[in-house]
């Protein structure tokens, strides 16, 4: 809840702080003169400095909850308490009250720490020490080592000072003191308000592992390997699914015969979510490189034919009675005119099936793989390593845009003309 | 026989619903070599259809269409075909698109190069030789149209409304522009035109159609054609006669269209 309100704070105060920048360096394009821009969809693009200060925010956000090194520290969010402190608790044991001090070292958890040596003190009741590990709480029979335990019917009756019975809290101002149903104190060091590292590790924690892995590997292959696997397999599935999809498509698009006996099929197996046919493939291919290349050629196959079939039914009649009147024979027309008019069409469906395969891709590594960047997150979530889970989605993303935006490249390269006819 | 004899051409087909279209009834038409004949008339008396049948794109369910003393069937590159607009290949350059009929015959590069550089002269398109078509404006894509059917040395242009989506200036323009190619080529040349003003300044002769079915309501010649190969179109239609035969013609296709209303209210 505090991190989102944070973030909505950021969210309006930098919109106010931009917009006053930009009335003072104002631009005087076209654009900056319409009065109606409510509803003008062309008059509305995105704003830079909103794109930049939203990825910002949420890394400064990420740093501030996690305690990160790279912010400075007046930026993070209070964090879990850390140190030595002491209570002290009052037992009562028929007419009989002693009090003793209870000393708590709160240390990180992955720094091991034994419950330091304390004087026992003068009573009945003997002082006891405890180690906790931050963002985690600690039960202390703290009567054990006294003369009356709770066997002797002694009872825990005040936390320093304040008086508390069985199920009570005491507030020890770095923490909270509960006293369980049976008379146990239950001591909770403050957690504050980031994140553990096994929930959410920071930014550079994550930084530093994609460096490990890197180097030294996941699992017995290095981390490019794994992404080169699963890109391997993306390519090679969707070249084949393009290789059968396209020339189905266009069949459908020029034939009755394909168009009616492939309809039935493609509509149907279209919305078939290839992630459903993973359990399939795996009873048939098994889980090696075959079971995921058909897969991933399963995913682009009817997202290229459905493409390579509107492509060709979107070729202005004009056109080809133009090619046909010009003296164009059938393979002529096929070639100079059906096929240049589809390509932006296939290059559309190309963009969509290469994005749906390398979803799928993924998925079905995080089913059963040996190598690949599913099977990383995968196995690293086994094992709670949180920064490979953050590591992997961030490559995933970062490559499935790349993706996107190579394609992008090669359509405005290769069909300058789309959108033109 | 030079020439194109379109004789006792029909077309009639089914509706999905059950009833029945007569697109064309017992149309005829002599045409010697080198004619412009314009074809006008309201929505839906069967030019277009008329035009498609004449390209080979439509087959006449009765008749015949003789050109140069062959049978016309299927589209052929005799005869050549210039849309309303979008017909243009918007992935080739200027030059490319005039050069697709040589390409396609597979005439040498050379000569190739000299045709399509003569006719973009002569359409004043020298200059935007290598330009996409979509970067060309609505008047200069319908000159590479032009070129691109002229190319090909059709013995017959067929034109489809070849300027219906020009504005009004640049219309007045490619109106020369069509005369001045008429007469240097000598090509025949049918044109088929919603505008009155249009069917008369290009039609060496006219044809009428009326609807329903769609067949030859009445054919002029006309002087207007050859007057404004020289002249200013302008002064062509300050001619008195033209008037006249505007009127006329225009008080026809309205009684056509009051007709066709009258029958569809009597209709519902």
């Amino acid at each position: 809840m505090i991190p989102f309100l944070i973030y909505v704070a950021i969210f309006i105060g930098a919109f106010f702080v931009v917009k006053t920048i930009a009335q003072r360096s104002a631009i005087s394009d076209y654009g900056s003169l319409k009065t109606v821009t409510f509803g003008d969809e062309s008059a509305v693009t995105p704003n830079r400095a909103a794109s930049i200060i939203s990825i910002l925010t949420i890394f400064l956000l990420w740093g501030m909850f996690t305690g990160s090194a790279l912010l400075p520290k007046f930026l993070h969010a209070p964090g879990p308490f850390q140190g030595t402190e002491t209570f002290e608790y009052t037992v009562q044991s028929g007419n009989e009250r002693d009090t003793a001090t209870v000393t708590v070292v709160v240390h990180p958890i992955d720094t091991p720490t034994n419950a330091p040596e304390v004087e026992p003190g003068d009573g009945f009741a003997k002082n006891d020490s405890v180690a906790i590990g931050m963002w985690r709480s600690g039960l202390l029979r703290v009567d054990r080592n006294d003369e009356l335990g709770r066997s002797d019917g002694a009872e825990v009756i005040e936390i320093n000072g304040s008086k508390v019975a069985p199920g009570g809290s005491v507030d020890v101002g770095w923490g909270v003191v509960n006293i369980s149903d049976k008379g146990t104190p239950n001591i909770i060091p403050d957690k504050g308000w980031q994140m553990e590292p096994i929930w959410l590790p920071a930014p550079e924690a994550v930084v530093t592992r994609i460096g490990e892995i890197a180097s030294a590997g996941f699992r017995g292959s290095t981390l490019w390997e794994h992404l080169g696997y699963s890109l391997f397999r993306v390519v090679v599935g969707f070249f084949f699914g393009a290789l059968v999809g396209i020339p189905l498509g266009y069949a459908m698009g020029l034939s009755n015969w394909f168009r009616g006996w492939f309809d039935p099929i493609v509509e149907f197996m279209r919305p078939v979510p290839p992630l459903a046919l993973i359990p399939l493939v795996i009873i048939w291919a098994g889980i090696g490189e075959t079971g995921k290349i058909i897969l991933l050629f399963l995913a682009a196959l009817w997202i290229m034919a459905i493409a390579a079939r509107s492509g060709v039914s979107g070729v202005k009649i004009s056109k080809v009675h133009a090619a046909y009147s010009l003296g164009a024979s059938k393979a002529q027309i096929m070639r100079h005119v059906i096929v240049p008019n589809s390509l932006p069409e296939i290059f559309t469906g190309a963009r969509v099936a290469m994005g749906v395969c390398w979803g799928t891709v993924v998925a079905a590594e995080l089913v059963a793989a040996e190598q690949g960047a599913g099977m990383m997150i995968m196995v690293a979530s086994k094992f709670q390593n949180t920064d490979i889970v953050i590591m992997g989605i961030i490559l995933i993303g970062v490559i499935g845009f790349g993706i996107d935006m190579l394609m992008r490249w090669a359509e405005r390269l290769l069909v300058p003309w789309k959108g033109k006819g | 026989m030079s020439g194109l004899s379109i004789q006792n051409l029909s077309m009639r087909f089914d509706l999905p619903d059950g009833g029945a279209v007569q697109a064309l009834k017992d149309v005829s038409l002599d045409l010697k070599a080198g004619e412009l004949l314009s074809v006008l008339g309201p929505s839906g008396c069967g030019k277009t259809t008329l035009l498609n049948i004449v390209a080979g794109f439509l087959a006449p369910t009765e008749g015949k269409m003789i050109l140069n003393n062959h049978e016309i069937n299927g589209p052929d590159a005799e005869r050549g075909m210039v849309f309303q607009q979008g017909a243009l290949f918007e992935w080739m350059s200027v030059r490319e698109n005039v050069g697709f009929g040589p390409s396609m015959k597979g005439m040498p590069k050379k000569d190739k190069a000299e045709i399509v550089d003569h006719l973009l002269d002569v359409v004043g398109l020298q200059d935007f030789k290598e330009k996409a078509v979509y970067e060309l404006s609505g008047g200069m894509q319908q000159r590479v149209a032009l070129a691109r059917c002229l190319a090909n040395d059709p013995d017959v242009i067929l034109m489809d409304e070849p300027l219906g989506a020009l504005d009004a200036l640049t219309r007045e323009k490619m109106q020369s522009l069509v005369l001045k190619l008429w007469k240097e080529t000598g090509k025949t040349i049918i044109l088929i035109t919603h505008s009155v003003e249009e069917a008369l300044l290009l039609g060496e002769r006219l044809l009428v159609m009326a609807p329903r079915p769609g067949r030859i309501h009445k054919e002029y010649r006309l002087p207007f054609a050859e007057m404004g190969v020289d002249a200013d179109l302008r002064e062509v239609k300050k001619h008195p006669e033209f008037a006249v035969r505007r009127e006329e013609i225009l008080g026809m296709i309205w009684d056509m269209e009051e007709e066709i209303m009258g029958r569809t209210e009597a209709a519902t």
